[in-house]
């Protein structure tokens, strides 16, 4: 499954952010959120959602081979994880995400919260 | 562990640089819970009283609420206030979008600034980080502009709030505006920001909220989102915002046209809700976490300009729009931005430039006055007002000055339909055949302002009970002649509004989920219980409410000489003027029936017949110190 956003559907009101970080930390901060919302204003006035489409990028990139491919989606193998960001740098949609109180970068999971909670239906899997 | 708040109070003496925090004080959030009760606590405790709005020691106080920033709908919103320098009584403003919810995250419920920087500043909140840097680089330009450019200069993640031009010259509407068309627009917040010499407030923040059952409100916070789906209004109400009232207003005679000479129009097909999508839009936009995005961004082309802009809402369309005779869409939505840019409030600037058009109509204000020749209906005039105004340039000084002081000042009897209550001009709802809803704005807290009381519904349908905003507008409304609303039974009614739209800006989120498509109360209780561990009764939550009410009275009576009952009258056209025609023909409120209502709520309310609260009442809400003060 293949998260994907929907051109021109969100309405940036990060939901999606929310209801990540509630589920993947349990906190309250979009700043632990596995995707990303860009504003393009004043001009032209548009939102685009960033988010992972476990293209594998990061995977290659990783020097600890600490993420691996499981059920369709990557995911990071903290034991094995050497904080060394290569994966951060590499993913091409800037969502292979970090936070200043966490050492190590973290990524979508394919949970589908935010599939689910988006308002204006701009997020969807395609199978 | 004060589970839902940050934690803190951040407190910035502008004059001494000197910056503080301190723990977020246990006994505000135990009475007064947040938002608007921290706004109202604060100037009443620590403001010293009869200071002038636009000295250095008036508060600027910023303040959210537990539910500010969680998991659930619409929990965006920014609460301000400050001694206003329209009313020079209590003040308080809110906007949406995604401000405050980032204060909360770099660590802050509360901001609470005094004194005045030596030179153009801008206050960056970096988490921790507090710095007060020069503004050199943006004083005198444009919100959008500024906010652009300090994106561009301190990177997307930050959230600005910025004046435009007109806080900066102390227009006494000016607003405060942020995310590319979101405005705390009323009480001339922007004016006091100005007079601190603070252009903007940049804060980014990357914390968490302590949260007392994440789990819980992560299952409750879905289960809110779910029924909001569910909602008629949720695909019903959300396409047009709050422009979809428009027609509905103008069918039960209730947009002020021409300086609220009239109340319907026959162009409303040209500036409603659907002319906005049709002609405008390019997307939704929303506040944080909210499933009804009223925001809707677009672009606007006219003879004399074009522009990129959100909105225009309803207030915007009747009081720019109806109330000034524009007559299309795009040449509304064009005066929207440039009020936006220059930083003023549309509402009250509608109301003062309707009233100067009409002065000159009469020959009260002449060519000479103006500038120029100036007539409703013309773009160019508005402009050209809006423009002087934030100047304070020529005619724009006197205006700049808000409706009531330029209408005493130039008198000849401007001052009969100077549309304005305590000094803070009226909004989109004519109200002389709508009893309760005249009830509210002349009651209300800062001033005429709609967002404490609308009960427009009800003046219409007769009744206590009236619906959602979706369920009026979805059922139409179309009527040849309205009757007189009935005004016996409407208090309950207000005071049911008055408690309960507040109770919102309380808690920190926005009332429209309530108010618009009809979400029950009940998911708040809960969604409390989860973020903060405590349980509350709606009923509780009002009880602050009233709290809050009868604060802000006191202040009222504290600070402003010779306050009381005859600050609570609307402007003399609302009781001599029977409206000429449209649906309310012929219907006026009567000055012995405004004094009638009066006098019933004041007494619903516990208060004397100049509108004094009593002491017993002020004892029974847990105010008896306030109470020592006016009996002792």
């Amino acid at each position: 499954m293949v998260l994907e956003y929907k051109e021109s559907a969100c309405s940036g009101c990060r939901a999606c952010q929310l209801v990540c970080a509630l589920s993947n930390f349990k906190e309250i901060n979009p700043a632990k959120a596995a995707l990303a919302i860009e504003g393009q204003f004043p001009s032209p006035g548009k939102y685009t959602v960033h988010v992972c489409n476990q293209c594998g990028a990061c995977a290659e990139a990783c020097p600890a081979e600490a993420i691996y491919l499981d059920e369709g989606r990557y995911l990071i193998d903290y034991e094995k994880c050497i904080s060394c960001m290569s994966c951060v740098d590499a993913c091409p949609n800037k969502v292979m995400m970090t936070h200043k109180n966490l050492d190590m970068p973290f990524k979508c999971n394919n949970c589908g919260q935010c599939v689910a909670i988006c308002p204006r239906d701009a997020l969807t899997f395609r199978e | 562990m004060l589970y839902g708040y940050a934690g803190t109070t951040l407190r910035i003496n502008l004059s001494n640089e000197n910056i503080k925090k301190e723990p977020l004080n246990e006994k505000w959030v135990e009475e007064y819970i947040g938002g608007r009760g921290f706004v109202s606590k604060i100037l009443y405790d620590e403001l010293a009283p009869k200071t002038d709005p636009f000295s250095e020691e008036n508060l600027f106080v910023i303040a959210m609420g537990p539910l500010s920033g969680c998991f659930l709908p619409a929990s965006g919103k920014t609460h301000f206030g400050t001694k206003s320098p329209a009313t020079g009584g209590y003040g308080d403003s809110n906007m949406g979008g995604h401000f405050g919810v980032t204060m909360k995250y770099a660590g802050y419920d509360v901001l609470i600034i005094n004194g005045k920087a030596k030179e153009p500043s801008y206050i960056c909140i970096d988490d921790g980080k507090i710095e007060i840097r020069s503004a050199e680089k943006y004083w005198g330009k444009g919100s959008f502009a500024v906010e652009k450019a300090m994106k561009q200069d301190l990177g997307e993640e930050f959230q600005i709030l910025t004046i435009g031009p007109a806080g900066e010259k102390l227009v006494k509407y000016a607003c405060i505006s942020h995310d590319f068309g979101r405005q705390a627009g009323r009480i001339g917040i922007g004016a006091v920001l100005g007079s601190k010499n603070i252009k903007a407030i940049a804060v980014k923040g990357t914390g968490s909220i302590p949260i007392f059952d994440a789990e819980g409100l992560l299952k409750k916070g879905k289960e809110t989102y779910d029924a909001i789906r569910k909602k008629p209004g949720f695909k019903g109400w959300t396409p047009e915002g709050t422009a979809g009232i428009t027609n509905w207003c103008n069918d039960v005679g209730a947009i002020p046209t021409r300086n609220f000479q009239k109340s319907s129009i026959e162009y409303a097909d040209q500036i409603n809700g659907k002319a906005i999508l049709d002609r405008l839009k390019i997307t939704d936009k929303g506040c944080f976490a909210c499933p009804i995005p009223c925001g809707k961004y677009g672009f606007a082309k006219t003879k004399l300009g074009e522009a990129f802009v959100e909105g225009p809402e309803y207030e915007t369309i009747a009081m720019i729009g109806s109330n000034c005779e524009l007559k299309s869409i795009e040449e509304i939505a064009y005066a929207n931005y440039v009020c936006d840019e220059l930083g003023v409030d549309t509402c009250s600037a509608g109301v003062v430039i309707s009233w100067a058009l009409e002065c000159y109509e009469k020959g009260i204000l002449t060519k000479e006055d103006i500038g120029r020749e100036i007539s409703f209906g013309d773009l160019d005039s508005i402009l050209y007002l809006l423009n002087e105004i934030s100047a304070r340039r020529g005619i724009g000084d006197l205006l700049a000055e808000g409706v009531r002081i330029a209408s005493q000042r130039l008198g000849q009897g401007s001052e009969k339909f100077a549309i304005h209550c305590k000094g803070l001009e009226w909004t989109g709802y004519e109200s002389r055949n709508a009893p309760g809803m005249m009830l509210g704005y002349i009651t209300a807290d800062i001033g005429a302002h709609h967002g404490r009381c609308w009960v427009l519904g009800n003046d219409v349908a007769g009744s206590a009970e009236a619906g959602s905003v979706h369920d009026l507008i979805s059922g139409g409304r179309k009527t040849n002649r309205l009757p007189k609303a009935k005004v016996d039974g409407v208090i309950p009614v207000v005071l049911h509004s008055q408690h309960t739209r507040p109770a919102f800006d309380i808690l920190g989120t926005c009332r429209l989920q309530y108010m618009e498509i009809g979400l029950e109360v009940d998911y708040y209780e809960e969604l409390f219980y989860c973020i903060t561990g405590r349980k509350i009764k709606w009923e509780d939550i009002i009880n602050v409410s009233e709290k809050v009410w009868n604060l802000n009275r006191c202040f009222n009576f504290r600070e402003i000489d010779g306050f009381g009952r005859s600050y609570d009258y609307p402007p003399a056209r609302f009781y001599e003027d029977p409206i000429p025609d449209g649906p309310n023909e012929g219907h006026l409120l009567k000055l012995e029936e405004i004094d009638l209502l009066l006098n019933q709520f004041y007494q619903a309310r516990g208060w004397d017949r100049n509108g004094m609260p009593q002491k017993a009442k002020l004892i029974d809400l847990g105010l008896g110190n306030v109470a020592e003060e006016f009996y002792s």
